[in-house]
């Protein structure tokens, strides 16, 4: 399959840089976009494959610029940086990673609320200013037994429940509709979850419908003891309006993996001790990445060999 | 009960002193030790009672200061402190908070765990330098589905043991003897232990038996993809061979709540990234501490009133 092109938009995994390479004719956006320009059009039409992420995905111009595209691989589970729509309409196939990263970022879930509730990172830094001697820190704020809500039950969301369920959390989620074979509380409206719960995952895919699902209402409702943790999409998310309800005191914190505009982050944030602050990590870990390389190369080889593909979106 | 004489020994909670200033007649020994050493000389026969906690408890110094002593009611679950053969051959009654605080260090346990494997407080010192604009944060390591070995199968041990579960991992421990009722797998010898977990948890209860009980063969055994987390007491973990074994390289990480000289940490151990540092936070929270308080409160009130003692030791 040396002479397939498949087109990598951005740096995303070096392990699954080297297997391209190995197997296909690799073209790297990162090194064409300048001085030349025009590179999707000198190599287009050798172009069978994308391999997108979470940062460059395939939107209308890339598709409209491959006319030999057959399908997209991408190296993430959300969807939302590529245009479905229209690769629907040209039969181009798209394939993500479900599945293999659920757990890692169920895991940094817990792990953010973990931090943000009993002041982990605050800590550390206390210790490793070496202020112990001068006093005990103070009490943070209990994670067992408080009330979680889930923004989305799917995959992520049923595993974040899974694990605060051990820790005595009684669950609530709010998704478009009910979900059968659960004994989880729903929620039809996102506010009155809010409302009722204390720490609030959001863990849903992001759509049109999702776009600032957390807003004004929903952080207000939250309320100043209420934790909001995003490992969903920046998206999701107000930004500017969570950023001033936790300077104004009106949210009691937040764990962040995702923002609007990355990898900036609104800075007036910086300096806040109730909040956890990651870089998009959520299923960064050595372990997760090659299985979600592994995955993305199982579908592209499928592809080209005529087999069923293993995690087709479309 | 108002004349009746109560020593705290140290700060230990604001709500406890405030709680024990209505009800009984308060000494705090942090008021007296300087100018007058012979404090407890001349108020010691009115004091009927000790609240020590995990800094200072009741030695056999202190009880032989205290003629007229009947009760020492710990705020902790801990009993290093105390010389409890000393109590029991002058029928002194012993209490300690089991149970109330028994989330929050197994939370505790699994957040320094969460925290260290995928490097959360890194992270967050990372977004809040500003330098993700300069490039995305590197791959850590994930949590579920890691082998996780436990020290101590009691209150805590068990309740590290249920959450780790529901993060896929497989749980075993070492303890004294076999527990009856549960299918994790027993290890009567702790190297071996250590050798076939990647986390493993120190979660007994601090006797002569389990003084550096994590000892240089453990460590190296736990090996440098090994991560060690101490929610136990300080003494548990020769602690010169830790630090080597982190500078070193031959211990692949740490999450430490405890020190064998508290409030003093090991400085070489502050330039470290795969290490999670707390100042013995593993019950302070509001929630827990106040709950812990209302238990000294009760036990002290039921002795004496004559009534059974809630949580009694001896």
């Amino acid at each position: 399959m040396n002479n397939i092109g498949v087109l990598m938009t951005c740096p995303m995994s070096e392990y699954l840089e080297n297997q391209l390479e190995n197997r296909f004719s690799l073209f790297k956006l990162w090194n064409h976009s300048s001085p030349k320009p025009d590179f999707l059009k000198t190599h287009s039409s050798s172009i069978k494959a994308v391999v997108g992420n979470t940062k460059i995905g395939a939107d209308a111009n890339m598709i409209d610029s491959l006319p030999n595209m057959e399908i997209v691989a991408s190296y993430s589970v959300g969807l939302d940086k590529i245009d479905l729509g229209k690769c629907k309409e040209k039969g181009i196939k798209v394939t993500n990673t479900p599945d293999v990263l659920t757990d890692d970022v169920a895991d940094l879930g817990i792990g953010l609320a973990l931090a943000v509730l009993r002041k982990m990172c605050v800590c550390d830094r206390f210790v490793r200013s070496g202020n112990w001697i001068n006093g005990d820190f103070g009490l943070a704020s209990k994670f067992s037994g408080k009330s979680v809500g889930i923004v989305g039950l799917g995959r992520i969301g049923s595993a974040i429940a899974k694990r605060a369920e051990a820790f005595n959390c009684s669950i609530s989620y709010h998704s478009r509709s009910k979900k059968p074979n659960t004994n989880y509380k729903y929620y039809s409206n996102i506010v009155d979850l809010a409302a009722d719960c204390q720490i609030l995952f959001v863990a849903c895919a992001l759509t049109e419908e999702t776009h600032h699902i957390v807003n004004r209402k929903v952080i207000d409702a939250l309320g100043p003891k209420g934790i909001l943790i995003n490992i969903g999409r920046g998206a999701h998310v107000d930004e500017p309006e969570l950023v001033s309800a936790l300077l104004e005191g009106r949210l009691g914190g937040a764990g962040l993996d995702v923002y609007e505009n990355e990898p900036n982050v609104p800075e007036q944030l910086f300096s806040l001790e109730n909040i956890v602050l990651v870089p998009h990590v959520g299923s960064d870990t050595e372990e997760t990445s090659k299985a979600m390389a592994d995955l993305v190369i199982s579908n592209l080889e499928a592809h080209f060999k005529g087999m069923p593909l293993l995690t087709p979106v479309l």
